[in-house]
């Protein structure tokens, strides 16, 4: 039973995707799959896909809560760079990173906190109310950092974005981690149902019982802290806080590989997992067409095409279509008996 | 009761003395379907001019297609609009308006930042070289709303007059473009008396310059106040179109329910002394713009049934019970015990249960599973961190699913592809999961098959045999009869009556409804 719920599992239109652009990726660069071993760490260009889809696959896992209820989350982008900015005028100004980064991260949680208030209790339509943050967050960060780049040298900071842990680099540790913690957070305890059920039907939500209040702020909350992190480790990365490009347009991707992890924008069922695959299937395109040789300026009409057809073969007809020609005529099983 | 409708139809010709007078508007054999429900199947209907004509109906029985059709915005499927004589179509509400049809709803529909001079004559105004002459404009408003009683500053924002002013406005401003017919869709709605007495004023005067109304209200005292004729329709149907002085508001209320006086007990009166302890009472409970406070207990092991036109007041009771809606004034015991119920969580903390009117739209998670739709309210009274497990919920859905026969091919399957019937099992198995002292049914029958039906009403007296206390709303008088052991009236959004052991009949809870004398026995 469970070997079966895994090959279904692994049979999802998001792993062929992945695994289609990934072998493009061998076609274009026959040495994409190499991987080695250097300084106590791993380098290839599979290793690359993964430490740059990081900050992306972490906004993708706040946003996926945010979208299941329904709503969307337009500001993560801003909230990285403030959350960066914080950090780093920090520890600039000699403030030790061990307080610089609690505070950055308890930044982006308020921002998050104050997307969820204007949602729920001033009960403005999501794109809107984050699209004041979207564009407030950005001129925030700048006020923060007045208007400068600020770099730093701290070495806590900087491992955040650059360092390594087992042989991975620490950003990709960090979306693993955060990525298994909020599943079993969300799967675990019954908050991953009572948000599907608050994206379906807030109002038969309230007429069940569930205080969809408090659960609405505390995914935006959720959503705000993700980015926060997002924003520390592309801070780390550049030694430095760029108020104006820290996590710019960002946000769409994470909103896209939410789309492309199956949740749908109408709310309601959502995987944190496949979140951050469709994560990895953006930034396994994005570094195709860089390694590639292709000029970038071929980057985006690419990524586009690439997009609709991957949403494409995820629509319900196309599934019926595919089950149609290739499932033999077996009925599915009645019901599991795990 | 079909020969009964026809009968009624055939008499209208005869007794009235202006019947001679030609309809301005009439619509002849009207059929709309929406899928494979018939919404409207023949229906006949005529307005005169110079006549109030209300039409009646409760929920779904096709009032508002039938007032979208004659205003252009709907297609009939079948059947014919004559307009002075001539049949026509309209093609939309803005042709309908163009040939004499203006409709004023509930909502006043026009602009309320802008003056109400502009809003008379807003794309009509009167130009001189293209240029709008504001002072023009302002003189005919203040002229025309003094034809209709008003004498008010039409320079000041719309938005700062009151909802009855607003909504004379509206009216001239739809007798001015159309002028041959005036479709008012519960104009009162959102009136106070006074309000209203001003409405009916204006009312009186357009009738008196000969135009054709059609008045559509859930207030009955207010048909029999304005209106000249009546048609009432119920599923669909015309049950019938009838002069108003010759008919009683109990003769309404029984076209409109479909129940006739001489039906009598329909089955053994549930006896009363078979209740047990009293569960839960409401005290004085009443919220301004809802309904008028009112005090009702409720026993272990009772139901009691409420009857009610629509608008009546009777599902905002229910709501403010569960604390869908928030009370202004009143208390809330359980077993006893003072609570609080100020949001449904806390309804539901408190053993509330509440299976509302609007399946689809209150009710159901159609994307969910079965399972999950059966443990939700469950879940969320556990709260967030004592999960359910697949085994528990696989248990708890499977036994109740059994119990009150909910037929689904397997229980992950999303509920929104089960039938209308087997959804409202399992909105009521999440509650019974939820092992609950009270429950409210909120018109539990509507729109399911008859077999579901049955099974429904014998759930609602098992319940009732397991001691729970239950308030079941329902328009169907011979359920309400057959499962009530009390029965409250609402009318006018107060509680107006409690019946109990033989007064129990449909055509008690008839009367009752219509304000008439027959068992008067009003409650505080």
């Amino acid at each position: 039973m469970k070997r079966q719920a895994l090959t279904s599992a692994l049979l999802r239109p998001q792993f062929a995707a992945l695994a289609a652009v990934l072998f493009i990726n061998w076609l274009l660069f026959p040495g994409f799959f190499t991987i080695t071993w250097q300084d106590g760490r791993l380098f290839g260009s599979l290793i690359d896909v993964l430490n740059r889809g990081a900050p992306v696959a972490i906004l993708a896992i706040g946003v996926t809560a945010v979208i299941a209820t329904k709503g969307v989350d337009l500001s993560v982008g801003a909230v990285m760079a403030i959350s960066g900015a914080v950090a780093a005028v920090m520890v600039s100004t000699g403030t030790p990173a061990s307080i610089a980064i609690p505070v950055a991260l308890l930044a982006g949680l308020v921002c998050g906190f104050w997307n969820g208030v204007l949602v729920t209790y001033l009960d403005i339509q999501p794109i809107i109310a984050t699209l004041v943050l979207m564009v407030a967050g950005r001129g925030l960060a700048q006020l923060i950092t007045e208007g400068s780049i600020v770099t730093f040298s701290d070495p806590l900071l900087s491992y955040i974005g650059t360092g390594a842990l087992l042989g991975l680099p620490m950003p990709v540790v960090i979306a693993l981690v955060l990525m298994i913690v909020t599943t079993l957070a969300v799967r675990r305890t019954a908050l991953g149902l009572l948000i599907e059920a608050v994206g379906v039907n807030r109002s038969a939500a309230r007429f069940a019982g569930i205080s969809s209040r408090l659960l609405l702020l505390m995914v935006y909350s959720f959503a705000g802290f993700c980015a926060a992190i997002a924003g520390l480790i592309v801070a780390g990365d550049i030694r430095g806080a760029d108020a104006n490009n820290a996590g710019l347009w960002l946000e769409l991707d994470a909103i896209l590989a939410v789309v492309l992890g199956g949740t749908s924008l109408l709310g309601g069922r959502f995987s944190i997992p496949m979140s951050v695959v469709g994560a990895l299937i953006i930034q396994a395109m994005n570094t195709g067409i860089l390694i590639s040789g292709f000029s970038p300026q071929f980057n985006l009409v690419v990524k586009s095409a690439v997009i609709i057809l991957i949403l494409v073969l995820q629509s319900p007809q196309a599934g019926q279509w595919i089950s149609r020609r290739f499932t033999p005529l077996t009925p599915p099983p009645k019901r599991s008996a795990e | 009761m079909r020969a009964k409708a026809e009968l009624w139809q055939a008499g209208n010709g005869g007794q009235d003395m202006a019947g001679e007078s030609h309809p301005v508007l009439e619509a002849r054999g009207i059929v709309k379907i929406f899928g494979q429900h018939r919404a409207l199947d023949g229906v006949d209907f005529a307005v005169r001019p110079g006549e109030v004509h209300a039409l009646l109906g409760e929920n779904g029985a096709g009032k508002s297609t039938l007032i979208k059709i004659l205003t252009g915005a709907y297609q009939p499927d079948g059947g014919e609009i004559v307009l002075d004589g001539a049949p026509v179509r309209f093609t939309d509400p803005l042709n309908a308006q163009g040939s004499g049809i203006g409709t004023v709803y509930q909502e006043v529909n026009l602009l309320p930042n802008r003056s109400v001079a502009e809003n008379l004559f807003l794309g009509r105004q009167p130009t001189r070289f293209g240029l709008v002459q504001r002072h023009a404009i302002v003189t005919q408003a203040t002229a025309l709303m003094a034809t209709y009683g008003l004498d008010i500053d039409v320079r000041a924002e719309l938005g700062s007059y009151s909802v009855a002013v607003q909504q004379i406005v509206a009216i001239a401003r739809a007798v001015e473009l159309s002028g041959k017919v005036l479709v008012l869709d519960e104009p009162t709605a959102s009136l106070d008396r006074n309000e209203v007495e001003k409405l009916f004023e204006v009312i009186a005067k357009l009738k008196a310059r000969g135009l054709g109304i059609i008045f559509i209200t859930h207030f009955l005292d207010q048909v029999f106040a304005v209106a000249d004729r009546v048609t009432i329709l119920r599923n669909g149907q015309l049950i019938g179109t009838r002069d108003l002085s010759t008919l009683t508001a109990t003769e309404v209320v029984r076209m409109m329910l479909g129940k006739d006086l001489a039906y009598g007990h329909s089955s053994l009166p549930v006896a009363e002394a078979a209740k047990g302890p009293v569960k839960v009472t409401f005290t004085g409970l009443g919220r301004a713009d809802r309904v008028a406070p009112f005090t009702l207990s409720l026993h272990e092991g009772e139901v009691v049934g409420v009857a009610g036109l629509l608008g009546s007041g009777r599902t905002e009771m229910a709501r403010l019970m569960f604390g869908v809606d928030t009370a202004d004034e009143g208390d809330i015991t359980v077993a006893g015990k003072p609570v609080k119920i100020r949001n449904p969580a806390q309804a539901v903390m408190a053993g509330f249960g509440f299976c509302p009117e609007d399946r689809k739209l209150d009710g159901i998670f159609g994307e969910l599973s079965v399972r999950e739709n059966i443990i939700i309210a469950l879940q969320a009274k556990l709260g967030w961190f004592r999960a359910l497990q697949r085994d528990e919920q696989d248990e708890i859905a499977g036994r109740y699913a059994d119990d009150l026969d909910i037929r689904a091919a397997n229980h992950d399957m999303p509920v929104k592809l089960l039938s209308g019937g087997n959804q409202q099992k399992v909105i009521l198995a999440r509650w019974l999961a939820n092992d609950p002292t009270f429950l409210i049914l909120d018109e539990p029958t509507r729109g399911i098959d008859v077999g579901a039906h049955a099974e429904i009403v014998r759930t609602i007296n098992r319940l009732r045999e397991e001691g729970l206390a239950l308030l079941v709303i329902s328009s169907e008088l011979d359920e309400v009869v057959a499962y009530s052991n009390r029965v409250v009236v609402m009318r006018d959004r107060q509680m107006v009556a409690e019946l109990h052991g033989a007064d129990i009949t449909p055509a008690v809870i008839v009367a009752a409804i219509a304000d008439n004398t027959l068992t008067p026995e009003p409650v505080t």
